[in-house]
């Protein structure tokens, strides 16, 4: 009877981690879409960049800084250019769209052809493989009881991802730079009437959330090892449906949603098996969007297409 | 003549293929009440836009404080000092009264500077101070109306471009919004008024000038305009 609650309280802490992953690539879709509608297909080749850029740089610095600090700069570097990669897709390629008044739809396929150039680019730079990211970094228990048992990476981890989200939020209500982004959601005329510089806000965003994108996939690394340039595909699908369970254009939001599906996977992986765990996961979505269909904090809105 | 503070010349402005200003030209200089009036489709809202930089011109120039403000983008203009209102005041309505004054003043570094323009706001209209912390989108339509020239007024403008901002406001506030403009154009600020409420309008202006599908058709002094047979008959109505 203990054992069951234990494994309960495991997986929990596992979902909790997966899916502040989840939350930290959604906020990335949720952003990018509450400013210019975009459903930012490429976010999720992304998030794969930032894991590749962290290992390439792990690579490099671990022979003078081993463990933690060089997994950080590495982080740091993979969070620049991830960034810088996020900034130059919208410079390039949705700017002049949405100078040009094109279509959503126009939009959603750009996006399309950007992730598919991201993702072939790296399969071919990569030649197609798989590498294994080996951070060298033991886990140690920092408290055990039966089958349960906590670890300095996990406590790490979420305290990394949970400051992230808290300094967003922070950023997103308190910062000029942050208000002027949700009025750009709003009513991006009336911002340009107000002096603000509405393409390099929207550069700003994208740079951001393309960062964050890349800080969780660095974190992605240590845990699960594998990267590959599909790695961003199931991903990003997952990130994005977790945006839009959590009410796509919300911050909190894009939170809530992805540790929801991170907390659904783990349970689902624990009790009907991990062959199941996104069947289960996602049908459970579904009903929750058959009861919200805005998402669990989405605004009631009329769209427009 | 006091100094010449806008100058529009042979203004031309196109959606698609379609013609919304034909080759317009005016002046406002500092201190006056300058008014655009005109039917519904006539392109005062499309002339203020465009002297903004909010919609691109064909052809034509704008020259602000002697200098050439055309193909300038928007954001740019507003740092110059020529602040345009938006028709249909454009409240961020989940942004705070307060959010939406510091929006206002957004082109601004000084966060002192910042403070006392919105103190002067605050006295000007003291119910948007109690209602500073409430979300725009819960004011009035008059209240809304202040806090979109309070919110104008925090970016300190040397020229002040209003769309309409009688529209939509009962008749009553009407008379508070003439005051408001009354008051600005008495501390010096300059104005550039658009209205479909030609009589609100002449009765505030040094000058006018009525536009007729993207043409400038009569121009004269605020007070020769609210006696001439055309302008009574046509915008006057009675």
């Amino acid at each position: 009877m203990f054992t069951i609650w234990e494994l309960i309280l495991q997986q929990t802490v596992n979902g909790l981690i997966l899916g502040s992953f989840y939350a930290l690539v959604a906020l990335g879709y949720s952003m990018v879409y509450g400013i210019i509608k975009l459903l930012n297909f490429a976010h999720g080749d992304i998030f794969m960049v930032g894991a590749f850029v962290c290992f390439a740089s792990f690579g490099v610095v671990s022979a003078a800084l081993p463990g933690w600090p060089g997994i950080v700069i590495s982080i740091v570097i993979a969070m620049i250019i991830a960034g810088i990669v996020g900034y130059l897709t919208q410079r390039f390629a949705y700017r002049p769209l949405i100078k040009a008044a094109a279509p959503r739809l126009s939009l959603l396929i750009t996006a399309i052809g950007v992730s598919l150039i991201i993702y072939n680019a790296v399969m071919v730079i990569t030649s197609s493989r798989t590498y294994f990211f080996q951070s060298g970094i033991e886990a140690a228990p920092l408290f055990q009881a039966g089958m349960f048992r906590l670890t300095d990476i996990q406590v790490i981890l979420l305290t990394i991802s949970a400051s992230l989200m808290a300094g967003l939020t922070l950023m997103i209500k308190k910062t000029m730079v942050g208000k002027a982004m949700r009025a750009i959601a709003l009513d991006r005329d009336t911002c340009r009437l107000m002096g603000i510089n509405v393409n390099k806000i929207i550069g700003v965003t994208f740079f951001i959330g393309s960062a964050l994108a890349a800080i969780a996939s660095g974190m992605y690394n240590i845990l699960y090892v594998n990267v590959s340039f599909s790695m961003g595909y199931m991903f990003g699908i997952k990130a994005f449906t977790a945006a839009v369970i959590g009410g796509i254009g919300s911050i909190p939001g894009a939170m809530l949603g992805g540790l929801l599906l991170g907390l659904l996977e783990a349970i689902g992986t624990q009790f009907v098996g991990s062959q199941w765990k996104d069947v289960f996961a996602f049908g459970l979505l579904i009903v929750i969007l058959i009861f919200r269909p805005n998402g669990l904090m989405g605004k009631t809105e009329i769209e427009r297409m | 003549m006091s100094k010449l503070l806008l100058k529009v010349e042979n203004l031309e402005t196109y959606y698609g293929k379609v013609a919304a200003l034909r080759g317009i030209s005016f002046e406002v200089h500092e201190g006056q009440i300058v008014t655009l009036l005109g039917s519904n489709g006539a392109g005062k809202s499309t002339t203020l836009k465009t002297i903004s930089g909010l919609i691109p011109s064909a052809a034509g120039t704008v020259t602000f404080c002697g200098e050439d403000i055309t193909r300038k983008p928007a954001h740019d203009i507003v740092k110059r000092g020529l602040v345009q209102l938006p028709e249909g005041r454009h409240i961020f309505k989940d942004h705070t009264v307060l959010e939406n004054l510091e929006l206002g003043s957004y082109t601004l570094k000084d966060e002192a500077e910042r403070k006392r323009r919105m103190e002067s706001v605050f006295e000007r209209f003291p119910i948007l101070a109690t209602r500073r912390k409430q979300l725009g989108g819960t004011l009035s339509g008059g209240e809304q109306q202040m806090l979109a020239i309070g919110r104008g007024l925090m970016s300190s403008p040397k020229l002040l471009l209003m769309d309409e901002p009688s529209m939509g406001i009962a008749p009553l506030i009407v008379r508070d919004i003439t005051e408001i403009i009354k008051n600005l154009h008495k501390e010096g600020t300059t104005i550039l008024l658009v209205e479909q409420n030609a009589k609100m309008a002449l009765g505030l202006a040094d000058y006018g000038y009525v536009m007729d599908t993207g043409s400038i058709v009569l121009e004269g002094r605020g007070s020769d305009l609210r006696r001439d047979e055309k302008v009574v008959k046509a915008y006057l109505g009675d």
